[in-house]
């Protein structure tokens, strides 16, 4: 929870939002990377800048359902993914081509939705199955794009 | 550091977070919030219990406006305002609420 607006570290006067994409292509738990990923996501959404996610290569792992870290005392930070939604982030690309190299299926991985303020708070799923070609076309209309 | 009562110690960071969330209790609660000069009234006991449902559902503090517009939900418009949860805690819902609910630093706080 950002408390920019009453605390001495305030952003930048407004300017123009920026269109920020998280690219994610590594597997939750090996490495430190998905966790950081999804912290500093957090952080950007709390500016109110417009944040998506990508997920592809090892990284569509990060949204597989049932995760369980007991075995290796790691925080299981699945379930954040689905709390995106209230912080303003909405969607979720997820790269066709890496589900199938792995034999996931859209089934495979849990369900994200965000309430559409705009549609009378209806939930609409956050997570969008695309494929490479029109990803790279996704990435080419950000303003910042940050891999992890 | 730690946090002393009914012969419990429970270790805190040097602002005052729990070490070890999962051992937080209503009781330490009580004690934390001495610590910041907060009285646990009922408005706040259902700030810090959302706090902590949230939390248990999602592993991630709530944004502000989840938590203003919960607020709203359960105890009017009136309430459901930032104004109304820095009157409850001074020093901010993130740094005051989550510590007393035993909630980990919320990320992205300064």
């Amino acid at each position: 929870m950002a408390e920019a607006a009453k605390s001495g570290a305030a952003p930048a006067p407004a300017k123009a939002k920026k269109k920020f994409l998280y690219v994610n292509r590594k597997a939750p738990y090996g490495t430190i990377y998905a966790l950081e990923s999804l912290e500093v996501v957090l952080i950007a959404a709390a500016f109110e800048q417009e944040v998506s996610l990508a997920f592809l290569d090892d990284g569509v792992f990060q949204l597989s359902k049932g995760q369980d870290t007991a075995g290796i005392g790691m925080k299981c930070f699945a379930p954040t993914y689905r709390a995106l939604g209230d912080f303003g982030v909405t969607k979720l690309y997820v790269e066709k081509e890496a589900l199938s190299e792995r034999g996931l299926t859209v089934e495979d991985l849990q369900q994200v939705t965000y309430e559409d303020e705009n549609d009378g708070f209806k939930a609409k799923p956050s997570i969008v199955l695309i494929d490479r070609a029109a990803l790279a076309k996704v990435m080419a209309e950000q303003d910042v794009i940050l891999s992890f | 550091m730690a946090y002393q009562y009914n012969g419990h110690t429970i270790e805190h960071d040097e602002e005052g977070y729990l070490t070890d969330i999962s051992l937080w209790s209503p009781e330490l609660a009580l004690e934390i919030a001495k610590g910041e000069n907060i009285e646990m009234t009922e408005e706040r006991w259902e700030v810090v219990n959302f706090l902590r449902s949230y939390y248990d559902e999602y592993q991630v503090a709530p944004a502000i406006r989840v938590l203003t517009k919960a607020l709203a939900k359960s105890m009017g418009p009136a309430k459901g305002n930032n104004d109304y949860l820095y009157e409850l805690f001074p020093y901010g819902p993130a740094k005051q609420a989550c510590k007393i609910a035993g909630l980990p630093k919320p990320t992205g706080c300064v």
